[in-house]
């Protein structure tokens, strides 16, 4: 293949990437890695750098917007963020000695959790209890709603936070930004109404995987030639991707046709790790 | 009144984060037209892992964007993506500092160090 019909194809994708991405709040590098793996048959090193590369892409285009809309828990995001870049601190390591059909299998595994996660119904509670660790932190927050300002209080930051250890480790050791299982972590065990979870986590994403890719940068495993439409097309497809979601009402047809989408992807992933092809 | 600083940062977080992606999408779309322009036609192999290219280290990659060479340049703007997140790390302690929050210029300055370790025991592994 030349160099000009294989950036065209890898532009496309990348689109979509960035598209999917800004939309599920699932990062993005979940459709790379298939994409330069499955159908480009390249490298599985080249497909995670690349994966890197759309991750922190996403994150930081949609996150300057949240960032504005005063949404996104700034304390707590910093808070989780030491979790965070240490966990992929030691990912990025592991992911050196392990072989890589294990990388696939895992893959494919947490793919299918991720389509789980997203189909789930999330029902908002706000928390009105204190916990001890939440106010010497200062991380209860409010945030602004179409009926007003809501205050809300974080619970279990203990648990949260070793959760966010083990997201960081699976985010490094695989490029993908593991939003799914950030949002689950802040949503489901520190009670965080779901907004303020995605944005905050779609807040971390970026710095998680800038921590990985320094390290895949002097490995060689981000490649110029490949990241070039990567960049240009997942930024496309995110401004896209946020245009959409500020226009729609419901995103529960959007959930669905991606969790389908991920759930196929993934199910090749494994076979394809469990036959030793990759 | 603390809350007044905290929309002044995130403002300011804002804005280094737009900076950095306009930026660096524009050396990578100057840098890919000249590698496309060079070598568009040439075949691609990247069926397997062919190690770390020279351009990766610092003096190589400086070199090799003064000579306009397309894969060099594309790599600055790559490398500068990746900088814009902890960019905005650093400029969180400073808003920090500034509000007088030392827990929380502490806790940023310890996700900096975090940064730093991996970026270090990337060259020594």
């Amino acid at each position: 293949m030349s160099v000009i019909e294989l950036t065209i194809i890898i532009l496309i994708g990348s689109y979509f990437a960035g598209l999917l991405g800004s939309l599920t709040g699932l990062g993005g590098g979940f459709i790379v890695i298939p994409l330069f793996t499955l159908i480009l048959h390249i490298d599985i090193h080249y497909a995670i750098g690349a994966s890197l590369i759309a991750v922190i892409a996403t994150s930081s285009g949609s996150a300057a917007a949240y960032v504005k809309e005063g949404i996104t828990n700034m304390r707590l995001g910093m808070f989780l963020e030491i979790a965070t870049t240490a966990g992929a601190l030691m990912g990025a390591i592991l992911a050196i000695y392990t072989p890589t059909h294990y990388i696939a299998i895992l893959f494919g595994t947490i793919l299918i959790i991720s389509a789980l996660m997203s189909l789930q119904k999330k029902t908002e509670q706000i928390v009105k209890h204190k916990s001890y660790l939440a106010e010497k932190l200062k991380l209860n927050s409010s945030y602004p709603t179409a009926d007003g300002i809501v205050e809300y209080s974080v619970t279990n930051v203990g648990g949260g936070f070793f959760m966010m250890l083990f997201a960081g480790v699976i985010s490094g050791l695989l490029g993908i930004g593991s939003g799914a299982l950030k949002v689950v972590a802040m949503d489901g065990v520190m009670r965080i109404p779901f907004k303020v979870s995605t944005t905050t986590s779609n807040f971390m994403i970026g710095v998680t995987a800038a921590a990985s890719a320094v390290v895949y940068l002097q490995r060689g495993y981000i490649d110029p030639g490949l990241s070039m439409p990567v960049v240009i097309g997942v930024i496309l497809g995110a401004l896209t991707g946020s245009k959409i979601l500020v226009n729609s009402t419901s995103s529960k047809w959007m959930r669905v046709t991606f969790a389908v989408v991920i759930s196929v992807v993934a199910i090749q992933m494994i076979y394809n790790g469990v036959t030793g092809k990759i | 009144m603390a809350k007044l600083k905290d929309t002044n940062i995130q403002s300011a977080i804002g804005w280094v984060l737009r900076t950095g992606i306009f930026l660096s999408i524009a050396i990578v779309l100057f840098g890919g037209t000249i590698y496309i322009y060079r070598s568009g036609h040439a075949i691609t192999n990247y069926s397997t892992f062919k190690g770390v290219p020279e351009f990766v280290q610092l003096t190589g990659m400086i070199q090799g964007i003064l000579t306009l060479r397309g894969r060099a340049i594309i790599q600055g703007g790559i490398i500068l993506l990746i900088a814009t997140p902890v960019i905005r790390v650093l400029f969180s302690a400073i808003g920090f500092v500034l509000e007088k929050d030392y827990l929380y210029t502490g806790i940023t300055i310890l996700v900096l160090l975090i940064l730093f370790i991996s970026m270090l025991s990337g060259h020594a592994g």
